[in-house]
């Protein structure tokens, strides 16, 4: 019976927490969304990764361009504040809604009714599941898997061993760059893929999984991880002058990455372009509220930096 | 303190020859499932698996999650759970890189700091769940959230480089990489602390029947804030393994590792309701887990299948613990 008393206390503690940490993110919606009047909402889904902030930066240089008013939220990645930010900005007649979901499934009740208010919607980086928005604008994964392997081929002389680092998962950007990389890395005859694992996007995961397929494969030339944290992370388990015999391409282009192209340790990124998801979505929704179609996906292009065009590349997306 | 008496009886029974090799065999079920296991990657894997490199390399990769188990193992003995090792791993490590790299304290001190963060961290678990009377579960849940924020809001989001003082813990000395040699001082340190110890000998006591400790006089508030001091200091010292295996601090290292440090200590033969559990048997748990990722890439198997894989074995390893158990008393 004790027992019981405590399991209850701990459930209901528990309980409590939820519902506080859930009831504090209420009072800031409200706040931040009291002025969304007659404005274009963009929800992120965090504004605590460099990437999201320059989707931000890209979307407010392209609405100061155009004259439009944006209002920027940010749901710090739980999407049940999403879901109150979306009703907020339906509430206070936002003219339309540009969404980064915090999760794609999770959005589409989330985004409901806005649907409902027919408010136009545009999705970025990230689509909603089972929902037709009026754009999704998402860097072509596919065509960046096609392009690692294209330049991967070459820096290894397309010939010789290659194992491929996976994201979490089931997660599509996993399932399209793998895809891209798969298909394109076949054409190259002499080439084989000895290994594919995952280290679920994370640089300590990348560390190990890296050490134990050299172990298993010692004779790998090249490394295709497909972000930014897993190459580093099969940087640092290959040392700095292993690193530059093995060709390492990563997939993202954040700065420690870019970094290491500059300094060989890895031989080429694939460099998404996060400002330019940003504005090509407010372009979108101007166009829509002006009575233009858009397309329906639009692939935004990602870049092939390698030491050669690293620092034009930094330059052109400060 | 029932289940302590028992394997207190049974050790003694142990040192009887006739039955020595049947008692080892019947108090070492995971370790027996760990050899096990090696045998059968071995043949699996044509002969990669017991190489000197690939076992130094399982050594390695097992070190932070055996040093978050060590420290995890006094908070179960003492019948508690600590969810925020993962997170005062992070924080810890962060801590020492910002102390260096923003703050220009020298590089000892920056290590001294972090390390003395994880105590802090740790205590105000245990004066949480000693005098706050709060539940173990629910202290170390918030931790868990507060420690994992306070890295976000150090480090602002972005990786940190480490002071030479962390990065040894990367590095090598001589042949043998520094990680697997704090792996064995932190594992001795574990079983010292449990076993020849008085305050060690008071955490069984303080797991098997809190009641009863208390009446026998322990100082049952202090013997807590000890264990969760001590745990919070395991997990800053696999902070360091992982920042300076990186040279860097990450703002979301070690996220999700608590489950994993619980999975070893229980793997090991601890019991979740307090009292029972050995640094040897936590170092078993730590080493099938880490072994089991290790022979899953070696064999190059599918992601989708190594999670279920992973369960699997968790499952089996205490289920026979279990098992075994119940047949011995019967």
């Amino acid at each position: 019976m004790r027992k019981l008393h405590r399991w209850a206390s701990v459930a209901l503690s528990a309980a409590v927490m939820v519902s506080l940490t859930a009831g504090c993110s209420n009072p800031a919606d409200g706040g931040s969304g009291a002025d969304a009047s007659g404005k274009v909402a963009l929800l992120l889904s965090t504004m605590n990764n460099p990437f999201f902030v320059s989707i931000r930066d890209g979307a407010q240089q392209e609405a100061d361009n155009r004259g439009v008013s944006l209002n920027v939220l940010d749901a710090q990645n739980d999407p049940t504040t999403q879901a109150n930010q979306v009703q907020t900005a339906v509430a206070n007649k936002a003219t339309a809604i540009i969404i980064n979901p915090v999760d794609s499934d999770a959005a589409a009740a989330a985004i409901r009714p806005a649907l409902d208010a027919k408010i136009p919607v545009v999705a970025v980086d990230r689509g909603i599941t089972g929902v037709t928005v009026d754009s999704f604008i998402a860097s072509d994964n596919v065509a960046g898997g096609k392009q690692a392997a294209d330049i991967l081929a070459k820096a290894i002389g397309e010939s010789g061993e290659v194992i491929v680092l996976e994201g979490i998962p089931g997660a599509s950007s996993t399932r399209d760059r793998g895809q891209g990389f798969t298909d394109r890395i076949k054409t190259y005859p002499k080439i084989t893929v000895v290994a594919s694992q995952t280290a679920n996007f994370d640089r300590t995961e990348g560390l190990d999984v890296t050490t134990n397929l050299m172990q298993a494969n010692p004779g790998v030339v090249g490394i295709y991880a497909q972000n930014d944290e897993m190459a580093l992370g099969a940087v640092a388990a290959l040392g700095g002058n292993t690193a530059k015999a093995v060709k390492i391409v990563g997939f993202d282009g954040g700065d420690d990455a870019l970094a290491d192209v500059k300094a060989g340790s890895m031989v080429a990124d694939i460099a998404q372009q996060p400002k330019l998801l940003g504005k090509q979505a407010v372009a979108s929704i101007s166009d829509i509220l002006a009575g233009k179609t858009v397309d329906k996906t639009q692939s935004m292009p990602v870049e092939t930096v390698t030491q050669d065009t690293v620092d034009k590349f930094t330059q052109a997306n400060s | 303190m029932t289940t302590g008496q028992v394997g207190a009886v049974r050790r003694r029974a142990g040192q009887d020859p006739k039955t020595w090799s049947r008692r080892f065999v019947a108090n070492n079920g995971p370790l027996m499932g760990l050899v096990v296991l090696c045998v059968i990657l071995e043949f699996a894997s044509h002969h990669v698996f017991l190489t000197a490199g690939n076992l130094s390399n399982v050594l390695v990769q097992a070190s932070t999650i055996a040093v978050l188990a060590f420290g995890q193992t006094f908070v179960i003995v003492a019948a508690g759970i600590d969810l925020s090792v993962g997170s005062a791993a992070g924080l810890t490590a962060m801590v020492s890189a910002w102390m260096f790299t923003s703050a220009q304290f020298p590089a000892g001190i920056a290590l001294a700091a972090g390390l003395a963060c994880g105590v802090v961290v740790g205590a105000v678990n245990g004066l949480a769940v000693a005098w706050g009377k709060l539940p173990s579960f629910i202290a170390t849940l918030a931790m868990l959230s507060i420690a994992r924020g306070l890295t976000f809001v150090i480090s602002g989001g972005k990786p940190i480089p480490t002071p030479s003082s962390v990065s040894f813990f990367g590095s090598m000395i001589g042949p043998i990489p520094v990680p697997i040699i704090v792996l064995a001082v932190m594992g001795i340190a574990c079983a010292v602390v449990l076993n020849l110890t008085v305050i060690g000998r008071s955490m069984y006591a303080v797991g098997g029947n809190i009641e009863a400790a208390r009446l026998a006089g322990l100082p049952v508030k202090r013997i807590l804030v000890t264990v969760f001091a001590l745990s919070g200091l395991f997990a800053a010292v696999a902070g360091m393994v992982i920042a300076g295996r990186l040279q860097s601090a990450q703002p979301g290292a070690a996220t999700g590792y608590e489950l994993n440090s619980i999975a070893a200590v229980v793997i090991g033969g601890a019991s979740l309701a307090g009292g029972v559990g050995r640094a040897s048997g936590t170092l078993v748990g730590a080493l099938i887990l880490t072994v089991i990722n290790n022979g899953l890439n070696l064999l190059n198997v599918s992601a989708f299948w190594q999670q279920v894989v992973m369960g699997v074995v968790i499952a089996l390893a205490v289920f026979i613990d279990v098992i075994r158990h119940k047949g011995l008393s019967h």
